[in-house]
């Protein structure tokens, strides 16, 4: 957990305007916490890793602001789709041996509908 | 206190030219020389700071490592923060795109691929402690069955034994194929959570016939006649999948002879329209009575006015070889 000033100084190619822009833009989106001269944003782990992932996808592949939102958009449906999977094959997991059985048989192969 | 940045150490903007950093540099090393502040533990502190800040900073690859994070301000590796760990953990549904289902509400997967309503799951109840209204089908049970040839091409009804006081009614549909497997919806093993009950999938096998053969909707059957029926012709008794018909055997066969009895063979469905098979009769000629000393003496006879050699080049051939 950080602060901006901290996380500013910990990614010396970030700048000020630009992290309050990707907030704005709620591509990262830090705790409000509020204290004594007003709020202040917070920095979880996962904010940081996601500023991280901002700059890299950025200076890697020289993307701008438009097509960044749509790498993130994207990134996070497949992120999303992979939380779901993940959360069923949890409670698939805790199935019965027969309803996973019939799970797997009921299964088409990859790569095909079914035959 | 965080540690302070190279830059921070120097003095410079995070956007300083080589030519800011160096002359930066060159004023503090001056400043904080020990060499200049004998005895001064402070000033030697900062010197060797402003000698890594400078270490890092004067190299255009280790200064832009260090923009990027990827070292800190000792030069050292930081550890890198991958996302994807992040963004499946806990914190990631902070990130999910709108629309995401609620936790706890699978059925919002299954409406995703447009599986939900009649055909797909059935709506779990929402709410109640964890809402986690989760339902499925039941799991499929599969058993075998082997019925005999003429109910195989006929059809029929069986009744498959699953335990003294359970069973399951199975109608065999004329033709039906060996290995053929029949389905049988909801009489599988019961639902989960209300779920549908799965299927019984019955796996068919046909017992062989003593004398039927099978070949797609044909039926082939091999049928003994006596000398005088095949060289005098008769009206034979024939048995076919769907009872006896009486046959002409023409006058003068033989063994091997093909006769066609039209549409006796299966009659059955195939993708819609009606199809009937033949039967293919193959006659062989059996003597029966070939010690009777009248029949002997008739072909002593008949044998020295017609020498016939059934065996033809087969015979040659065998004597060539010989030679």
């Amino acid at each position: 957990m950080i602060a901006f000033d901290e996380l500013m100084r910990r990614f010396a190619e970030l700048n000020a305007a630009e992290l309050s822009r990707w907030v704005e833009n709620r591509w990262v989106v830090p705790e409000t916490a509020t204290e004594e001269g007003g709020e202040r944003w917070v920095f979880h782990e996962v904010d940081v890793a996601r500023v991280e992932l901002i700059l890299d996808i950025r200076r890697e592949f020289a993307v701008d602001d438009e097509a960044l939102s749509l790498v993130l958009s994207l990134l996070d449906q497949v992120y999303s789709l992979r939380r779901q999977m993940r959360r069923l094959c949890d409670a698939l997991e805790q199935q019965p041996p027969e309803i996973r059985d019939a799970i797997r048989r009921a299964l088409p192969p990859a790569g095909g509908h079914g035959g | 206190m965080a540690t302070q940045t190279p830059y921070e150490v120097l003095g410079v903007k995070p956007d300083a030219t080589a030519d800011e950093i160096r002359k930066a540099y060159r004023k503090l090393a001056k400043q904080f020389h020990p060499d200049l502040n004998p005895g001064k533990p402070a000033a030697d502190a900062r010197f060797k700071a402003v000698s890594a800040a400078h270490d890092i900073l004067s190299d255009p690859e280790k200064r832009a490592r260090y923009d990027r994070g990827e070292i800190d301000e000792s030069g050292a590796e930081r550890p890198r923060h991958s996302y994807r760990p992040h963004a499946e953990g806990a914190q990631g549904w902070k990130y999910r795109p709108e629309g995401e289902m609620d936790v706890g509400d699978l059925d919002d997967l299954f409406e995703m691929f447009g599986r939900g309503g009649p055909g797909g799951a059935r709506r779990g109840t929402r709410g109640g402690r964890g809402g986690e209204g989760f339902s499925m089908p039941g799991p499929d049970r599969h058993y075998s069955l082997t019925i005999d040839f003429v109910e195989a091409a006929t059809g029929g009804k069986q009744r498959l034994a699953l335990s003294p006081d359970e069973w399951l009614d199975v109608t065999i549909p004329p033709g039906i194929e060996e290995g053929q497997i029949l389905r049988l919806k909801g009489k599988g093993g019961p639902g989960f959570g209300g779920g549908p009950a799965g299927d019984a999938l019955i796996e068919v096998h046909i017992a062989p016939h003593p004398f039927f053969r099978r070949e797609g909707d044909d039926i082939h059957v091999e049928l003994p006649v006596s000398l005088s029926e095949a060289v005098l012709g008769a009206r034979v008794p024939v048995p076919t999948v769907s009872g006896p018909v009486t046959m002409t055997i023409p006058k003068g066969s033989d063994t091997g002879a093909r006769l066609r009895l039209r549409g006796r063979g299966i009659h059955r469905k195939r993708q819609g329209k009606e199809v009937t098979g033949d039967q293919y009769v193959t006659l062989k000629v059996v003597i029966g009575a070939s010690d009777d000393p009248e029949l002997a003496k008739f072909l002593e006879d008949w044998a020295k006015q017609h020498p016939t050699n059934p065996r033809g080049e087969m015979g040659q051939a065998t004597h060539g070889a010989a030679a």
